[in-house]
């Protein structure tokens, strides 16, 4: 916004608010700056704020070591790739068939849809973990992973990408003798690309954050997602030797956040993208 | 294409989808509610027909109350709270400030942040004697504190973590609006003379009237829906000054095993996400302002 600085009132003004900016943000990074503090100096260092404190790697390579952190690491790839691919695969379909086919049920069937965004499959724990022991599914990945692959929010956002496609479009591709399934591939999922970049970031970042649904439906180093092994290696292995739960904190958040740091603006727009929709 | 064509279209594509929503969506939804009416098999024991004795049960039970009352509170302590300070932040980061891209940075880090990673670390913080807090506090002279460890400061000290963590998501929401605003609405307003608090109060706010009803049903439903830091930081205690529906839910059904009842509460917990679902049709009914 241009608005001319004419008076000292004007200026003050702006002094303040850049200094409560200033602070705000200060507020935000003090926790992280405090756990990366901690995770990078020994021990003894841990509430003492010296400049000369030594680094060292050290309780990264304890952490590292006292618990199955790598099988961690594999198992919560595995679940987000999983994920990821079955809500691509769905979600274009569903979507298609909202956008583009006129069929009976069609409006409430999206009705149904999108109750979803309401009622999720985290507030459901009870019976889904039910459902799972019927399915003989409980303690895999597989398990964590299949309340979340038809993902109504996917569907909505799709649909309406899909939606501002040009008809013409569609019907040059059926004259060249198109099936509707090649169409879909050959118009309408090469127009949505950059929605579907902002889908796939939303969706990696919501599961590898995710954990109460994987708490309470793994019981074992296999299937357990980084967020679990963390919680279980911090509630129990520990005791309270700080220096090496940060620095397993940090080790478990580290990808998202080098990702975050090195795609900042890809990062903020997808969020952004996602939600205007 | 013939009519028929697209009906049979349609549903298959729709199929794989709806099998997986059904499955996990609404047929858990209806079950919960059946299941609400049923006792717990215990043992040899197979579940029977119990009528309203679970919903009895919870009238009941202090701890249900404790925890509805709670989760109240922690809706009233952070959704105003964060959606003012997302507010301000994209305003912030939306102008021409000094050190814009940092700022954005810090605002928006907490949010690809594990809530089970922040709440470590803010666990950290808060701990008795030697947490960054204490010391901070130590160094003015103020009483040592514990502060999840206190029933008077315990559901505070999470609403904080709740606040820290959400604040900077919602922003990118307020801060997405605002780049689409006409830049001439602006300067409209600066020729006419008008102040920038009375042009963001007549002009900018209404506009952003959609945006912020999107953040606040999203922040409602987060705040029956965020346990992460519950789990981590005080488990409910202490005393249950902590307890919330869902975390309450957890409990029952997976330390307690008694699914039945659990589906009670979970009925609850169903019914409220539903007021706050038809409160938003209601909204959008009244016409919030579209552009």
């Amino acid at each position: 916004m241009s608005f001319v600085h004419s008076s000292p009132r004007v200026y003050l003004g702006h002094g303040l608010e850049t200094a409560g900016a200033w602070l705000l943000g200060a507020l935000w990074i003090l926790p992280l700056a405090y756990a990366i503090w901690t995770a990078f100096h020994p021990g003894e260092y841990s509430t003492h704020f010296v400049p000369t404190a030594p680094l060292t790697l050290d309780n990264f390579g304890r952490a590292w070591a006292a618990a199955p952190f790598a099988r961690y690491f594999l198992n919560t790839m595995l679940l987000c790739a999983m994920i990821l691919a079955a809500q691509l695969v769905l979600c274009t379909l569903a979507a298609y068939a909202f956008a583009r086919f006129v069929f009976p049920g069609r409006n409430l069937l999206f009705a149904l849809v999108l109750l979803q965004l309401m009622v999720m499959p985290d507030v459901l724990i009870v019976e889904n973990y039910r459902t799972m022991g019927a399915l003989g599914l409980r303690d895999t990945i597989v398990a964590i992973a299949l309340p979340y692959m038809a993902s109504a929010f996917g569907i909505f956002l799709l649909r309406q990408t899909f939606k501002t496609v040009p008809k013409e479009l569609d019907e040059a591709a059926r004259v060249e003798g198109c099936t509707p399934l090649q169409v879909l591939w050959k118009v309408y999922v090469p127009l949505a690309r950059p929605v579907y970049l902002a889908y796939a970031l939303v969706s990696v970042s919501f599961h590898w954050n995710n954990f109460l649904w994987p708490l309470i439906i793994t019981n074992s180093v296999e299937s357990r997602p980084l967020t679990v092994g963390l919680q279980v290696f911090s509630a129990t292995d520990q005791g309270i030797d700080w220096s090496i739960i940060t620095a397993a904190t940090l080790l478990t958040s580290a990808p998202l956040l080098i990702a975050f740091l090195l795609f900042q603006r890809q990062f903020v727009l997808s969020f952004m993208r996602a939600g205007i929709k | 294409m013939t009519r028929s064509a697209q009906w049979l279209y349609g549903w298959l594509l729709l199929l794989p989808a709806a099998v997986l929503l059904a499955l996990f969506t609404h047929y858990p939804a209806v079950a919960t509610l059946w299941h609400s009416f049923r006792s717990t098999p215990r043992g040899s024991r197979a579940s029977t027909f119990v009528g309203v004795d679970n919903y009895a049960q919870l009238v009941d039970d202090p701890i249900f109350w404790q925890s509805l009352t709670n989760n109240l509170w922690f809706a009233i302590g952070t959704i105003p709270l964060s959606i003012t300070l997302a507010l301000l932040m994209a305003v912030w980061v939306n102008g021409r400030i000094a050190g814009r891209g940092f700022l954005r940075l810090a605002y928006f880090t907490p949010t690809v942040l594990p809530m089970i990673a922040v709440a470590n670390i803010w666990l950290f913080f808060y701990t008795p004697e030697y947490g960054l807090l204490e010391q901070i506090t130590g160094a003015f002279g103020m009483p040592a504190h514990n502060w999840l460890g206190s029933k008077n400061s315990a559901l505070a000290a999470l609403m904080v973590v709740t606040v820290w963590k959400e604040a900077g998501f919602f922003m990118i929401f307020y801060l997405a609006a605002l780049q689409q605003m006409s830049p001439q609405l602006a300067e409209a307003a600066a020729i006419e003379g008008a102040s920038r608090a009375y042009f963001f109060r007549r002009v900018t706010l209404p506009l952003l009237m959609p945006t912020t009803l999107f953040v606040l049903v999203n922040a409602v439903i987060n705040a029956f829906r965020l346990v992460d830091h519950v789990v981590v930081m005080t488990r409910g205690g202490p005393d249950n000054a902590t307890e919330l529906l869902l975390y309450y839910i957890y409990e029952i059904g997976f330390r307690f095993w008694d699914s039945a009842y659990a589906a009670a509460l979970t009925m609850v917990l169903l019914l409220l996400l539903g007021v706050v679902a038809l409160l938003q049709f209601w909204f959008l009914e009244r016409k919030v302002h579209y552009q």
